[in-house]
């Protein structure tokens, strides 16, 4: 019962986010010097054009009339029409998610996959030659910028190690699973030196707890201290460090999609950039801080089911 | 310097205004920041090649025959065009933290200070801006700024200004505790003194550990934008154009999009150890 209000409580805090982030993506065509119309649909555009995004947008009505519509239409799912496709705005997200969902789950997964161990090895062997090493991984991986690994990978996988592909989704299962490795892997590598340093420290402080120093002294050995009693507590600490960086781990997705050719929603956003295309970069961009509103509040409440000392009243 | 009521306690301030005092990883940082500085401020000294000058008589050679680093599809020798673009990645990144440090820092005292309903309305800001991914909010706002310079340093201060606004104001929430900030208040110094001359000295300390990592991610932000073809306009080098260019070679001329790559991950490499020394340096006080 605690937990239901604490996931309605959670809920309910999102809301004031969510307006905030739908003035902020409101207001983002106001901020476009001069005519926004004229401006943005560059100066080969027909004054028919330029017309139809100015009545598109209401930009001749009150600034809160503007608004009022914009919300009214999102209420109703509607994100506005791409005026390069000619088709709503939320027709193309919702064909370009699936792609960007796959990448954000098996990109955190591998992040994952990579950094809890490592982490628990630096912590567990604190001060050795292997713990300086894993040490060194943040110092030098925070500086990678993640379309750069991406193309190594690609010279690497293409060139060396012809096994997954490196462009395109597949058509099927396993195809988008085997074209989804490299793109993952650039996403987790991007990820990976920020929950290393974070996860290094959580973990250190669990070793250093009152439970873990009673197993040890108890006589357990230090592979069963690390394996039943220092585990569920990493786990804990992922959650919380993936939750405080899930707004990085998804802003990465967007020129990982353009380096891999995905069709995920940020390549369209990409696109929409260069055809000039307003509505779809607006929808894209709201799109995307409502992933991130989405995953924060799940990580939020996993941490909760994971860790029972986390306050629910 | 202060001169009532200074800062003794916990002795930050006076400790940060002292003369640096190094550990390795500090020195580390500083030597290579300071060398890839001085490469980009000495470039002209260090190469004779025009960075922008085209010679498609040129085009793709090999490093070697007075081009260390080659030269890229459009005859211009790689070894320049990486020095200058040093000088462009360096400047425009350590400027663009110079504004949202200021802001966010201003923003942050004083919420810190005076809470109410200041420190609520700008904390509910902060939630609203970092749940927008930066590179996604960063590039929406070039997009309709339109690209260049001044469009990069608008975009990251309206992005960038929340992180110094959060450190700070935690910072200060710690800081006016103090007994010297509760004897400075009862002794009835003017808030702008008491903020600016006993408070800020204190807290300013992580924020700027913080500008360290800020600059990796705002270098991280350009580049990204100059590959996206978003950045500094042509045809001033710049690292993220110089990989995006270099892509299309990949698979022969793998050192075109290779090495600027490397330039960034060893400039972040530089900054990171200096913001890890000044954490040692802190916590060995």
């Amino acid at each position: 019962m605690r937990y239901l209000a604490y996931v309605l409580r959670r809920l309910v805090a999102t809301v004031p986010v969510l307006f905030g982030v739908s003035l902020i993506v409101f207001f983002m065509i106001h901020l476009v010097p001069g005519d926004p119309a004229k401006t943005l649909l560059g100066i080969r555009a027909t004054p028919e054009a330029v017309a139809a995004l100015q009545k598109s947008f209401g930009l001749d009505k009150p600034l809160w009339e503007q608004y009022l519509d914009f919300m009214g239409r999102l209420a109703h799912g509607d994100l506005g029409r791409s005026f390069f496709y000619n088709v709503d705005a939320s027709e193309l997200v919702l064909g370009r998610l699936p792609a960007t969902l796959w990448l954000v789950v098996s990109g955190t997964v591998l992040a994952l996959l990579i950094s809890v161990p490592l982490a628990v090895l630096a912590a567990s062997r604190r001060g050795s030659a292997l713990d300086q090493a894993i040490r060194a991984v943040p110092l030098v991986g925070l500086g990678m910028p993640a379309f750069w690994v991406g193309i190594m990978l690609v010279l690497l996988f293409g060139l060396k190690l012809p096994l997954f592909p490196v462009s395109g989704f597949g058509d099927d299962v396993a195809g988008h699973l085997r074209s989804i490795v490299l793109p993952a892997l650039t996403v987790a590598l991007a990820l990976t030196p920020i929950l290393i340093r974070s996860l290094r420290t959580s973990m250190i402080a669990v070793l250093d707890s009152d439970y873990v120093v009673t197993a040890r002294a108890k006589g357990l050995t230090h592979r069963r201290i690390i394996l039943s009693h220092t585990l569920r507590n990493a786990a804990v600490s992922s959650v919380t460090v993936l939750g405080v960086n899930v707004a990085y781990l998804v802003g990465s997705t967007l020129v990982v999609e353009r380096v891999f050719a995905l069709p995920g929603i940020g390549t369209l956003m990409l696109d929409s950039i260069f055809n000039r295309d307003f509505a779809v970069v607006q929808a894209v961009t709201l799109v995307f801080a409502v992933m991130v509103v989405a995953i924060n509040l799940m990580t939020d409440l996993a941490h909760a089911a994971l860790d029972p000392r986390v306050e629910l009243s | 310097m202060s001169t009532a009521v200074g800062p003794v306690a916990r002795g930050r301030g006076l400790a940060a205004r002292r003369p640096l005092r190094m550990n390795a990883t500090l020195a580390a940082g500083l030597g290579l920041l300071g060398a890839l500085v001085l490469a980009a401020v000495f470039a002209p000294l260090l190469t004779s090649w025009d960075p922008i000058k085209q010679d498609l008589s040129r085009s793709l050679q090999d490093p070697g025959n007075g081009h260390l680093l080659g030269t890229d599809q459009l005859g211009r020798d790689v070894f320049a065009r990486l020095l200058y673009g040093a000088r462009t990645d360096l400047r425009v990144g350590a400027l663009a933290v110079l504004f949202p440090f200021l802001i966010g820092g201003a923003l942050g005292l004083v919420a810190g200070w005076r809470g109410g309903w200041f420190d609520l309305i700008l904390m509910r800001i902060v939630d609203i801006v970092v749940a927008i991914p930066f590179f996604v909010l960063v590039i929406a706002l070039v997009f309709v700024l339109g690209s260049g310079t001044r469009s990069i340093y608008i975009a990251i201060t309206l992005v960038g200004w929340v992180a110094y606004a959060r450190i700070v104001r935690g910072e200060v929430l710690v800081a006016k505790e103090q007994e010297y900030a509760l004897a400075a208040r009862a002794s009835g110094l003017p808030t702008s003194r008491i903020l600016l001359r006993h408070l800020l000295p204190n807290v300013v300390l992580q924020a700027f550990v913080f500008s360290m990592s800020d600059i990796v991610l705002s270098i991280l932000a350009i580049v990204t934008l100059g590959y996206l073809g978003l950045g500094v306009p042509q045809p001033t080098p710049d690292w993220g154009s110089m990989i995006q260019e270099g892509q299309a070679f990949i698979f022969t001329k793998w050192y075109l999009a290779a090495v600027p790559g490397l330039a960034v991950v060893i400039t972040g490499l530089a900054l990171a150890l200096i913001a890890d020394g000044f954490v040692h340096r802190s916590e060995r006080r």
